[in-house]
């Protein structure tokens, strides 16, 4: 009897060392039931995209709060694609300002959670991400 | 796409699915398994073990760098525990080995135990062949964290790799028997910490009584003549890494050519099949007598005194074995 | 506390206040401190004794320094109003600091980029994206030139918030202030230099620990001797409380990292006057407006005790906890910004009733992005309202003798003796951060802490409560990603004017030096820099001898 479980990637791409969110969404989402894989700070687009995909993630969320997203975000994205593993959702979170966010939306980015963001939202969006798909 | 020939060929897309198939229990797992394991042992398969905090990981890092370097390709499955409220897990092992992560010829696969109690997961045993028929050549396994019970990984591996470290007890727990027990080599990591060559003194003391000719200075250790190493390591600042590699190496040559290699791996195999073996009867059982939906009022019936334990069992093991006699 | 007290404490109890709350009970079950610490309905006099007061608290500039390290604080000289500034290029940093020299600001910050304050140039394809953003690029001498531009080295003190490469930096800064005429005996100034807390709450370390170490006490060792006004540390406390600690574990890790850099300047030789009067810190201004006090008042008895019995310092400066306070960026919110204003002005007001010794104010925006020109401007103003309009200048620990404070203080410093205790039992910092202990506890707390605001159990207006549909988004400040491309333009022209073979041999000479343990790096540093060597040439050398730090920790 199948028993599948959804796993996430929680990365921080880039050289921003603030991991205070991404250290919390990552144990907020395993008390909801994910398996959560959580690479640590300083990883490159290229990095995260081979974990991605060794390790079969249904999700990638980028957290990253140095301002560097428009350049890293849709790095992550389009190398993804490149890889065959565009069927992997990506979102984001951390220091994003709203008038970015059409941008990184247009670029694949399925959504972006900024501060004060509950983990019900994210939760909320990974279960119907995973419904539709 | 084709999982078996594209796992063959190294693709990591494919590897990857199939290792999630197996983990999910999805019915087409067990025939790609199958398919695959023709093509599996020609990977040396190494448990890593030990208290969690010892450096497991870190150590496994370095390793796979020394390995890469002989031309190896690696693979490495990392078990964590999964939260017995939530079901779900954080999988943080891969972090110290994340400047792998782009290299081509190193493949990191977490895995949550699923409740699976044992060290490992349930699925890790076929998630290795899928390994082994993908080319990796040196398989780490690292399991949640030796306890009297987390022991499965002897099951898996050609050779157990123990880490232990000063001050965390370990001294006390290298005496229980079958912790000692399940270690090929013993690795203390942290050698820098205060205790250290207390604790290797202990561990030898204990190793003494498995490998008494080793002990009194004469010949090679147990009675078929291989030894176990004791290596200290720090694996923070890269010392001693490359002895344990070497330790690693010779160990290797010493049970293949001693025969205790073939031993094991019949060993492994057949626990292996008795595994599969109780698996499918439980869910043979099960299936038929429907155990889940069922144990409720068995419980009941039980706890009001209104049945008896070995009766009530047999009873439904009696009426299986006579609807299947029906059947024929 | 007195018996008399304590006898119509009890009638007061069951005579008023429990036939009102039998009518009128409170608003909650527990009241809790920013920190989850329980708060008591009333405090009253524990009735210290004269020799109780004397020991604990004292007088201000004199040892235990609970009330203040000077004599006179802000009757004498007001605080140093020093906002954290910078982005993009050189140039445009410059122009801000001038604009906020001209306000009326006091003394400089610098905030460098993230590859800047992790050792890598402008090029580098590490840099991609970050290049300006978080603080100003800063690639050769040549750009920190252009940053102090028209600004006297010997008239204003800076302080530089940057710690892997801190060595490289303050070399840079003594190469443009001779360039200006100005002896480094003048130069005052800070450099941030806390290699540990960047283990534990910040992130951009390079080296391992050790190295790290060393790089340190040669900045000790250097300026004691040839920059001798030079804060050499900023021993941190901000970032661990913006990682999630509360107000005693901020203290506490910040002063166990305090004695760690402590015992490797004794260790490498120094002694203990020779350096520690010029180690300065840098705390958090938080929420909680009586407990932030306290926890200052609590740090300064602390660390005098620290120095004094276990370090034996005799000089008073050495005994002198002298502090800069950033208001907490992580209490502020992107919902309704201009909230974030009346958080500020409360969260300075405790920095300033704790007798800080400079203060940074954060803009309405923080939340968001780096603050454009007018809030950084009001957030100033915040700062000079304070100063004079507010009175809480006008006399020295004002808030003395108020027997929540007295209470407060007495149990901050009681919860940090605890910590600092355990991390003994450890080994030290270094060890309870390879261990992972330190990290865990600040964890837990920042878990805890968000749990309880998901819960709705701790309140933040705006996030769950007093929420209302926003209007349009502010105007924010967008750094040009232009600034990448100039930042590489410039360096290839600094690369072509410079001297090749005198930049090789500085360079060979610094990693001959740095193979010594005994070589003090900051003469070989400063002469590589001098020819214009890049801050990531000098960082790879350093790199490829001292090893890089991965981290390793524990979730």
């Amino acid at each position: 009897m199948a028993v599948k479980k959804t796993r996430i990637l929680i990365a921080k791409p880039g050289l921003d060392g603030h991991d205070r969110g991404a250290k919390f969404i990552a144990r907020a989402l395993r008390d909801e039931g994910y398996e959560v894989i959580y690479t640590g700070i300083r990883q490159t687009p290229e990095a995260i995209v081979q974990t991605a995909i060794q390790e079969d993630v249904d999700f990638v969320g980028l957290s990253l709060l140095s301002g560097a997203h428009n350049e890293l975000f849709p790095r992550v994205v389009d190398l993804l694609a490149a890889s065959g593993a565009g069927d992997i959702v990506v979102f984001g979170g951390g220091i994003i300002p709203e008038q970015d966010i059409p941008f990184l939306k247009d670029r694949g980015v399925a959504a972006i959670f900024g501060p004060g963001t509950t983990t019900k939202q994210i939760v909320e969006f990974l279960e119907s991400a995973r419904d539709s798909s | 796409m084709d999982l078996v020939t594209e796992v063959r060929l190294g693709n990591l897309r494919a590897i990857a699915r199939t290792i999630s198939l197996i983990e999910d229990l999805e019915p087409e797992a067990e025939a790609l398994v199958d398919a695959l394991y023709p093509y599996t042992g020609g990977a040396r398969i190494l448990g890593v073990t030990g208290s969690p905090g010892a450096g497991k990981s870190t150590l496994v890092d370095r390793l796979i760098t020394l390995e890469r370097r002989r031309g190896r390709k690696v693979a490495v499955i990392a078990v964590d525990p999964s939260s017995p409220f939530s079901g779900g897990a954080i999988l943080g092992d891969r972090l110290r080995m994340q400047t792998h992560a782009i290299d081509p010829g190193v493949f990191i696969r977490s895995m949550a135990s699923r409740g699976f109690l044992g060290g490992i997961a349930a699925a890790t045993g076929d998630v290795i062949k899928v390994l082994d028929a993908a080319g990796y050549q040196s398989i780490f396994i690292e399991t949640i964290g030796v306890g009297q019970t987390e022991i499965k990984i002897v099951e898996l591996s050609d050779i157990v790799l123990l880490v232990l470290m000063p001050g965390a007890g370990d001294e006390i727990q290298a005496m229980k028997a079958g912790v000692m027990e399940i270690g090929d080599i013993f690795i203390i990591n942290k050698k820098d910490l205060p205790g250290a060559d207390k604790l290797r003194a202990e561990v030898e003391y204990v190793l003494s009584f498995k490998n008494p000719v080793q002990a009194a200075g004469g010949g090679n250790g147990d009675s078929e003549g291989v030894s176990n190493p004791i290596l200290m390591t720090s694996a923070v600042q890269d010392d001693g890494i490359e002895q344990l590699q070497e330790a690693i190496e010779s160990y290797a040559t010493e049970i293949e050519n001693a025969g205790k290699l073939e031993e094991k791996r019949r060993y492994r195999l057949e626990r292996e099949l008795l595994g599969v073996l109780n698996r499918k009867i439980h869910e043979l059982m099960d299936l038929h007598i429907e155990v889940s939906r069922q144990l409720p009022e068995w419980t009941e019936r039980l706890y009001r005194r209104d049945a008896r334990p070995y009766a009530l069992i047999n009873e439904q093991i009696r009426n299986f074995l006579e609807e299947r006699k029906g059947d024929q | 506390m007195p018996e008399e007290i304590r006898k119509q404490k009890e009638e007061w109890e069951r005579g008023t206040v429990e036939p009102l709350i039998s009518r009128h009970p409170e608003r909650m079950q527990t009241f809790v401190t920013g920190s989850d610490k329980p708060v008591n309905r009333l405090y009253l006099p524990e009735g210290y004794s004269e020799a109780e007061y004397l020991e604990k608290l004292g007088f201000p500039g004199q040892y235990p320094y609970t009330r203040g390290v000077q004599p006179t604080m802000y009757r004498g000289r007001l605080w140093t109003m020093r906002q954290y500034a910078g982005f993009g290029t050189a140039e445009e940093s410059n122009r801000r600091y001038r604009y906020l020299l001209e306000q009326g600001q006091t003394g400089l910050s610098v905030a460098f980029d993230l590859p800047t304050q992790i050792g890598f140039d402008s090029d580098d394809p590490r840099a991609e994206g970050e290049v300006g953003k978080v603080g100003v690029a800063i690639d050769t001498l040549n750009d920190v030139e252009i940053l102090f531009d028209a600004i006297p080295l010997d008239k204003i003190s800076t302080s530089m918030t940057i710690n892997a490469p801190a060595a490289i930096l303050l070399a840079m800064y003594i190469a443009v202030a001779e360039k200006q005429g100005v002896g480094k005996q003048r130069l005052r100034g800070t450099i941030q230099n806390d290699i540990l807390k960047e283990y534990v709450a910040r992130g951009t370390y390079i080296f391992p620990p050790e190295p790290s170490m060393r790089l340190i006490t040669d900045v000790f060792a250097y300026c004691s001797r040839e920059v001798p006004l030079w804060n050499t540390i900023s021993i941190s406390g901000y970032h661990i409380r913006e990682a999630g600690s509360d107000a005693s574990q901020e203290v506490a890790f910040t002063l166990a990292n305090g004695i760690e850099y402590v015992r490797a300047a004794i260790q490498v030789g120094l002694d203990v006057d020779e350096f520690a009067g010029r180690l300065s810190f840098f705390f958090n201004a938080h929420n909680d407006l009586l407990e932030e006090v306290a926890k200052f008042r609590a740090a300064r008895r602390i660390w005098a005790r620290i120095m004094k019995e276990r370090f034996q310092a005799t000089d008073p400066k050495s005994m002198m906890l002298r502090f800069h306070t950033q208001t907490g960026g992580s209490t502020l919110t992107a919902q309704q910004p201009d909230n974030n204003i009346v958080r500020v002005a409360i969260q300075a007001l405790a920095a300033v009733l704790g007798g800080t010794q400079s203060l940074h104010t954060n803009s309405r925006e923080e939340a968001l992005a780096l603050p454009a020109e007018e809030s950084v401007r009001l957030a100033l103003r915040t700062q000079q309202i304070l100063a004079y309009e507010a009175g809480v200048t006008s006399t020295v620990d004002p808030l003395a003798g108020s027997y929540y404070l007295e209470a407060l203080t007495d149990r901050i410093e009681l919860e940090v003796w605890q910590y600092i205790d355990r991390i003994e039992a450890l080994g030290g910092m270094i060890p309870s951060i390879l261990k992972g202990y330190v990290q865990k506890q600040i964890q837990e707390s920042a878990f805890r802490t968000q749990k309880d605001i998901e819960k709705g159990e701790r309140v933040v207006v705006g996030i769950n409560k007093f929420q209302m549909e926003e209007k349009k988004p502010l105007d924010l400040l967008r750094v040009d990603p232009a600034v990448r491309q100039l930042q590489i333009e410039k360096l290839s022209r600094v690369k072509a004017r410079r001297n090749a073979s005198r930049v090789q041999s500085a360079l060979e000479q610094l990693r001959k030096g740095a193979k010594q343990i005994d070589v003090n790096l900051l003469p070989l540093i400063l002469e590589a820099v001098r020819e214009y060597a890049t801050l990531g040439e000098i960082c790879q050398l350093l790199r490829e001898e001292f090893g890089e730090h991965r981290e390793t920790i524990v979730l």
